[in-house]
């Protein structure tokens, strides 16, 4: 189970990274059609990423967040924390 | 406005505590050409930006630098959480410790705290892009030193990381200072501030790039 959770969020850090990369080039290459679709497509799994983990772990964003017994956002553990914390 | 992500840019997991690699670290923080100056530096920069895609680019980075804000500060967490009393008084900690315990402070690695003064807001684009170019490259040299001074896989690898970020980001302004440069008057750059003055074509051309 461990490790299902740390290679999800490690794709995660992948797919992420893609879409931070694509997202700085798109800004000076503002009409690059492949560059687009590019975005569209690694930010369509990006989501769907998120939402998996989200159900699975903890939601990594707010707008994952919604909770019923207990504040999932405020118990998720905290990126500076590490593995070996 | 911003949203947070619970996770970092690049993973940071660090098993062994040492204080003298955070002592060094530490530079990228709060020192003359750390992360907090970079954020700072675009995110105020951008506002005098005549160029909505160059003014979006210097929130887009702004905000990566962010991210990178949160690892040095997680490396430098990671490489002094636990220490020992004896760790600390060896290593050259103490000065640091008698402040700060082991809280993460925006300093220099020589002990100078994080300021304004170490970057511009000159309300100039071309200028502020020029200064920029230049931030992301002393960056990279901080990096580069950082890099000779280490040696432990599990600290070199999210700085490596962000070293080649900063040649990334180096590229991206030098097409942001092209892209401001395309709509300002191709004989003189230099004739008038895009941000501040009226220029002489303002009345019949409105197309002239300058902000008015």
């Amino acid at each position: 189970m461990g490790n299902n959770k740390d290679q999800l969020l490690r794709d995660i850090g992948i797919v992420g990274f893609v879409l931070t990369d694509l997202s700085l080039y798109l800004d000076t290459h503002p009409f690059d059609r492949n560059a687009m679709e590019y975005f569209n497509h690694y930010n369509r799994i990006k989501h769907q990423m998120e939402k998996e983990f989200s159900m699975k772990y903890f939601p990594l964003t707010i707008n994952m967040a919604e909770s019923n017994k207990e504040w999932r956002w405020g118990m998720a553990p905290l990126p500076w924390e590490g593995e070996c914390g | 406005m911003w949203n947070y992500e619970k996770r970092l840019e690049f993973p940071v997991n660090i098993k062994e505590p040492n204080a003298k690699l955070a002592q060094v670290i530490i530079s990228q923080y709060g020192g003359p050409d750390g992360e907090m100056g970079a954020s700072m530096r675009y995110l105020s920069q951008r506002y005098s930006m005549p160029d909505r895609n160059v003014a979006g680019l210097l929130t887009d980075i702004g905000t990566e630098e962010l991210a990178h804000l949160e690892m040095v500060a997680t490396i430098v967490h990671q490489l002094t959480r636990n220490l020992s009393m004896e760790e600390i008084e060896k290593s050259g900690f103490a000065p640091y410790y008698v402040d700060h315990t082991v809280g993460v402070w925006p300093q220099a690695a020589s002990g100078f705290p994080f300021t304004a003064a170490q970057f511009q807001v000159t309300g100039d684009p071309v200028t502020d892009l020029t200064e920029d170019l230049a931030a992301e490259q002393k960056a990279r040299t901080t990096y580069d030193n950082i890099l000779r001074l280490i040696k432990e896989p599990d600290v070199c690898e999210p700085i490596k990381f962000l070293r080649a970020r900063e040649i990334v980001h180096f590229q991206r302004f030098g097409e942001a200072l092209r892209m401001t440069q395309d709509k300002l008057d191709g004989k003189n750059f230099y004739a008038f501030n895009p941000a501040f003055d009226r220029c002489k074509d303002c009345d019949d051309k409105p197309d002239c790039g300058c902000n008015n």
